[in-house]
């Protein structure tokens, strides 16, 4: 095999992200970057994995990585082609989802997300995309998994606007009101980015858990907006393998659109 | 005017001129597949005003007719250009530092996917409000009195509701109907079916007339029944730059062109003068475009085993 080129930071993100579905059932997707860590998941570490695009497609089989969340190749050879309302309804909210991949504009240390606007809601100084399915793939999934880039404009200390409920104010405030809704969703349990891999503490406040190949703890911590507890041994992330590097830039990702 | 019996069979500039008037509200559905960016261009050309256009996702087709000026208001869920960013010019009218002298902002009303299913639901079913579990903890609601709460009969606490939408018209685009507008899809279903049974008016557009007896051969495949159609339009590639199952690919090449063009207010406006305006109809669009380009689209065959239903005479 030729030499490879070391990992880049798009690739430890979309790997760690990968790898953090090892043995999971059913996968909500949606599209760039959690598209390619999802299909990199089901040719490596869950290989039984069921596909759910939000567009109505249980059980997908891309042929090609879909270019949008209704992309037609989807479609072809997938289990189940179904309406909006059934996936929404008999799917998401029917609790046959085991995890909901999110991004967004802006998370906070509680894994709350903004896909709707930035400054007021009313005279927006951006007006972003806002929930589609994210405000119940939130709720309903039975947990979600976040994949977005860091810096102090996207990780900050309080959201302009909170689209999609993470661990609101906190673990305790999380569970009562989750319970009191009936949701079927834990909230969020991994967050990955382009730097290091989160997870979340009993109060339900994001936790570093791992550091990728290259970063350094004072990038971590300068990259985001509110003060990160840093516990005092943090292992490195695992560096991808020479298949996985493989996958994604000769199968996955080849035009390099994403990755 | 729906329930007529016999062909109903009209050109697109018919069954706009018809069924869909100023200050109408439009549901032009289909997610990401099948668009009926036809009938929006008829629309746009037709110089139709102040209408409230709903769609789960604007799409590009409801950018290019705010762009056109016939849009006073939004009803959506996820308002971007899937795959590739942001819509432009819908942007420009919701943003005020990027609002240009003498527009005005265009009023908005979101809800999140699920809610806006429901939303079409309860007016298909004549109900008061679709019960759902979203909301709690969401912004949503605060900016969006339409969203509420309400009190389970049953002593479960309360559970959120969205309002019945009943549009004045839809505008559904399929692979195939006969003259009398029994629809038969295939692929990504949306919410075609609630919304054109939530409707006043449905217009079908598709890409190939049957006769009765090819949709009788296979009724599972009928999503919308001719009972609730008032005009059947026969448009070839009317979906495109979307994409029909089995017939043509999305254009994502275009979907990418759009962002540039829209990004720019007289690049827009360019782009609806040639592409639009200019045209007589959508025939025109596809000569323009020429068979060559659309052949670069068709993907290769995939047919379904065809299924027995039994002969029981």
């Amino acid at each position: 095999m030729s030499e490879q080129k070391p990992a880049s930071r798009n690739e430890l993100m979309v790997v760690a992200a990968a790898r953090a579905l090892e043995g999971k059932r059913v996968c909500f997707v949606g599209v760039g970057l959690p598209n390619i860590a999802v299909n990199l998941a089901k040719r490596t570490v869950a290989p039984q994995m069921e596909l759910v695009y939000e567009a109505g497609v249980f059980g997908a089989n891309p042929a090609r990585l879909p270019l949008s969340i209704g992309d037609p190749t989807i479609v072809t050879g997938s289990t189940a082609t179904v309406s909006m309302h059934d996936l929404f309804g008999l799917y998401l909210q029917g609790g046959r989802i085991d995890v909901g991949f999110l991004g967004g504009a802006q998370i906070d240390k509680y894994g709350n997300l903004n896909t709707t606007v930035i400054g007021d809601y009313t005279a927006p100084k951006t007006r972003l995309p806002g929930s589609g399915g994210a405000c119940e793939i939130a709720i309903n999934a039975k947990e979600i998994m976040v994949i977005m880039r860091q810096s102090t404009r996207s990780f900050v200390q309080k959201l302009d606007f909170r689209t999609s409920p993470g661990h609101l104010g906190g673990a305790a405030a999380s569970a009562t009101l989750r319970k009191e809704q009936g949701w079927g969703g834990n909230g969020p349990s991994v967050v990955v980015t382009d730097l290091a891999v989160y997870g979340f503490n009993s109060d339900g406040e994001m936790e570093l858990r791992s550091i990728h190949p290259g970063a350094t703890i004072d990038e971590v911590k300068s990259s985001i907006g509110w003060e990160l507890r840093i516990p005092a041994n943090v292992p490195e992330t695992p560096a991808p393998t020479a298949e996985e590097l493989r996958l994604i830039r000769e199968e996955l990702d080849p035009t390099g659109a994403y990755v | 005017m729906s329930g007529a019996t016999g062909s109903k069979l009209h050109s697109m500039r018919d069954a706009i001129a018809a069924h869909v008037h100023d200050g109408d509200t439009v549901a032009i559905e289909g997610f990401t597949h099948c668009i009926s960016f036809a009938a929006g261009h008829e629309i746009i050309r037709q110089k139709r005003r102040n209408l409230t256009l709903a769609r789960m996702t604007p799409d590009l087709v409801y950018d290019q007719m705010v762009a056109a000026g016939c849009a006073k208001k939004l009803i959506f869920s996820w308002l971007g250009n899937p795959g590739v960013g942001s819509l432009h010019a819908i942007r420009r009218r919701t943003e005020p530092a990027a609002l240009a002298a003498g527009e005005t902002l265009l009023e908005v009303e979101e809800y999140s996917h699920h809610g806006m299913v429901g939303r079409y639901v309860a007016g298909a079913h004549r109900l008061p409000f679709y019960p759902l579990r979203s909301y709690s903890e969401s912004d949503l609601p605060n900016v969006n009195p339409l969203i509420r709460q309400v009190e389970s009969p049953y002593g479960d606490g309360k559970i959120w509701a969205v309002p019945p939408l009943n549009p004045d018209v839809a505008i559904i685009h399929a692979q195939r109907a006969d003259e009398e507008g029994n629809v038969q899809m295939w692929g990504l279903l949306g919410c075609q079916k609630e919304a054109a049974f939530a409707a006043k008016r449905v217009i079908a557009v598709v890409e190939e007339i049957v006769p009765t007896s090819v949709v009788r051969a296979d009724p599972n495949r009928t999503i919308i029944p001719g009972l609730i159609v008032d005009a059947v339009v026969h448009e070839p590639y009317g979906a495109h730059p979307s994409y029909v199952q089995g017939g043509y690919d999305r254009d994502n090449a275009f979907y990418r062109e759009w962002d540039a063009i829209s990004r720019d207010a007289a690049a827009t406006d360019a782009w609806l003068k040639e592409w639009v305006y200019d045209l007589p109809d959508r025939a025109a669009y596809v000569a323009k475009f020429g068979a060559a380009y659309f052949k670069n689209l068709t993907p290769t065959s995939a047919p379904s085993g065809a299924v027995d239903y039994g002969d029981y005479r």
